[in-house]
């Protein structure tokens, strides 16, 4: 089975396994420069005009896999000499236009700037020309194509321009981390910046001092993932590396969904604040919302603070689909919960680098959380928690309207309208990525399926209720 | 004295809940809130018996139906 959707992924995994591997064996410094030759090997290219920046590029991946450019306070950055320059001229005729009677295109273009040459041929005037897309949509031979970057238009919140090198640059002011653009480029020419060697360093100090226990948090859209092994088995294949225990960041879910609806309650309207890049759009997009989100820390960070609680010197590793929780944990508010953050893309890359063939290992256990716990990890489920929570508290007298918003755009109307007073609700449930944290640029795959396993494994949880998940740790 | 009782994954599944909402029970039962102290903690590392509970780093391994004996042999007996 397949470990991931595209080959970009696979090229970054086998670059960041190459970095572990010597890492673990405290072979960083010596092996270091080998790893572009590794990756590859042969002398003809086979990913870009010759070996030599191919391994120039890799090299580049290699500095981000170690942490990236630290002068860089942004998670998500270019690399620029991987960067294609793709074309971005906007809507234009190709040669499949046969120069047809019909002319829907010059029906339907409002501005008038569709034209047809002697031989009928269309021709679009880009000075009148405001990119709505209708031509193309129309024309029966598909013939009107959109020459626009893949991270442009997968950025959302309009943080990728060009820079004078004609090279993707990204606007630290917009971005909000989701990553969207790091899964969206297909030359691989956007990363997130990688922690994994903190993460090594976390569980080696581990083994030699007890105190300082490495605890993983893991999202729940982990049950969407891994799909060649079982879930016990990624379990297991998590402490073989060393860790001293997993727990689910569904717990910290089913903690906030308490307190989220308390607060709702009181205070009559509020926004969600999970998902971290959300968070960061209403406070860059949207500062005069900024009062009503959540003061609720984060799932992940909620269940981080109760382990820190119960010992004192342990370190917690967040495990997840997230990048922008790589943003989230250098917070002041975070910073002391969560000590390192890696995606499951990283997590194969560990495994790997140990040689762990997760499944064929004995499986063990997940079950920490309740349903509505789990369903966090997808569009909906923390709305469906919150409305379960109210009730569970005594508090149904409070008439819920949720809008849960599937993806940043549909955030961004919401967060509109709300900002106007026109918003037909009174809780706004934010995820920036489509479908919720499944669609996360740190996952290894993304896919229709994956909805169902995560309320799946939610039915799985032994708790049914959150009141019964949440008592065990109060 | 402190309780700790393990509400990791495998504890969990064998009943760590009913452990500790006994336990919480008899506590208040015997008026001994002042006294003893009950917390939480992830994993115990001994995962293979029953629910681990640990009282001054010596580890017992308790069901929900033997939690009363545990409590008056383990608890009561030795306050």
């Amino acid at each position: 089975m397949r470990k991931f959707d595209t080959k970009v992924q696979h090229l970054k995994y086998k670059v960041l396994r190459e970095v572990a591997r010597l890492a673990w064996n405290d072979r960083l410094a010596e092996g270091i420069m080998d790893i572009p030759n590794i990756i590859v090997p042969k002398s003809e290219p086979t990913m870009r005009c010759c070996v030599y920046k191919e391994r120039a590029i890799v090299a580049e991946r290699v500095k981000l896999a170690m942490g990236g450019d630290s002068s860089n306070p942004n998670v998500i950055e270019v690399i620029e000499i991987a960067c294609d320059e793709c074309p971005m001229s906007g809507y234009e005729v190709s040669s499949a236009c046969r120069g047809c009677l019909a002319h829907r295109c010059e029906d339907v273009c409002k501005r008038g700037a569709i034209s047809f040459d002697d031989n009928h041929v269309a021709h679009i005037d880009k000075t009148k020309c405001v990119q709505c897309g209708q031509c193309a949509k129309v024309c029966p031979y598909g013939a009107i194509l959109n020459h626009t970057r893949p991270c442009v238009k997968a950025c959302k919140v309009k943080a990728i321009s060009s820079n004078n090198e004609n090279a993707a640059s990204i606007d630290n002011h917009a971005c909000i981390a989701c990553g969207a653009c790091v899964y969206q480029c297909p030359f691989g020419a956007i990363m997130d910046k990688s922690f994994i060697l903190n993460a090594i360093e976390l569980l080696k100090a581990s083994q030699k001092d007890e105190a300082t226990r490495v605890y993983a948090v893991v999202a729940p859209s982990i049950s969407s993932q891994f799909s060649y092994a079982k879930l016990g088995q990624v379990i297991s294949g998590i402490k073989a590396l060393g860790f001293h225990t997993v727990v689910e960041a569904a717990l910290g879910a089913d903690m906030v969904a308490l307190s989220e609806a308390r607060e709702l309650a009181e205070k009559g309207f509020l926004t969600s604040s999970c998902c971290p890049a959300f968070v960061a759009y209403i406070k860059k997009q949207f500062p005069d919302l900024a009062p009503y989100i959540s003061h609720n820390l984060s799932p992940a960070a909620t269940i981080a603070e109760y382990i820190k609680s119960t010992e004192p010197g342990a370190k917690v590793i967040f495990i997840g689909p997230c990048t922008a929780k790589k943003m989230e944990m250098q917070e002041d508010r975070v910073k002391d919960l969560i000590d390192c953050v890696i995606t499951f893309e990283e997590l194969q890359a560990l495994f790997d680098s140990r040689d762990l063939d997760i499944s064929t290992m004995e499986e063990d256990v997940l079950n920490n959380a309740s349903y509505y716990g789990r369903i966090f990890a997808r569009s909906g489920g923390l709305s469906d928690a919150v409305a379960q929570a109210l009730k569970e508290q005594g508090l149904d007298d409070f008439d819920l309207k949720a809008v849960p918003c599937d993806g940043i755009e549909a955030c961004r109307i919401a967060l509109l309208k709300a900002s106007r007073r026109m918003l037909n609700g009174n809780f706004i449930e934010g995820m920036a990525c489509q479908g919720g944290c499944i669609g996360g640029a740190g996952c290894l795959t993304h896919g229709e399926k994956n909805k169902a396993d995560v309320d799946k494994y939610g039915e799985e949880a032994l708790e049914k209720t959150i009141t019964d998940a949440v008592s065990m740790i109060q | 004295m402190k309780i700790t009782i393990c509400i990791g994954s495998s504890c969990h599944l064998k009943g760590s809940r009913h452990v500790l909402e006994q336990l919480q029970n008899l506590i208040a039962e015997h008026n001994l809130k002042d006294k003893v102290t009950i917390a939480g903690t992830f994993c115990l590392g001994i995962c293979q018996e029953h629910v681990s509970v640990c009282i001054e780093d010596q580890v017992y391994s308790v069901t929900p139906d033997t939690t009363k004996e545990f409590f008056e042999k383990e608890v009561l007996a030795k306050l």
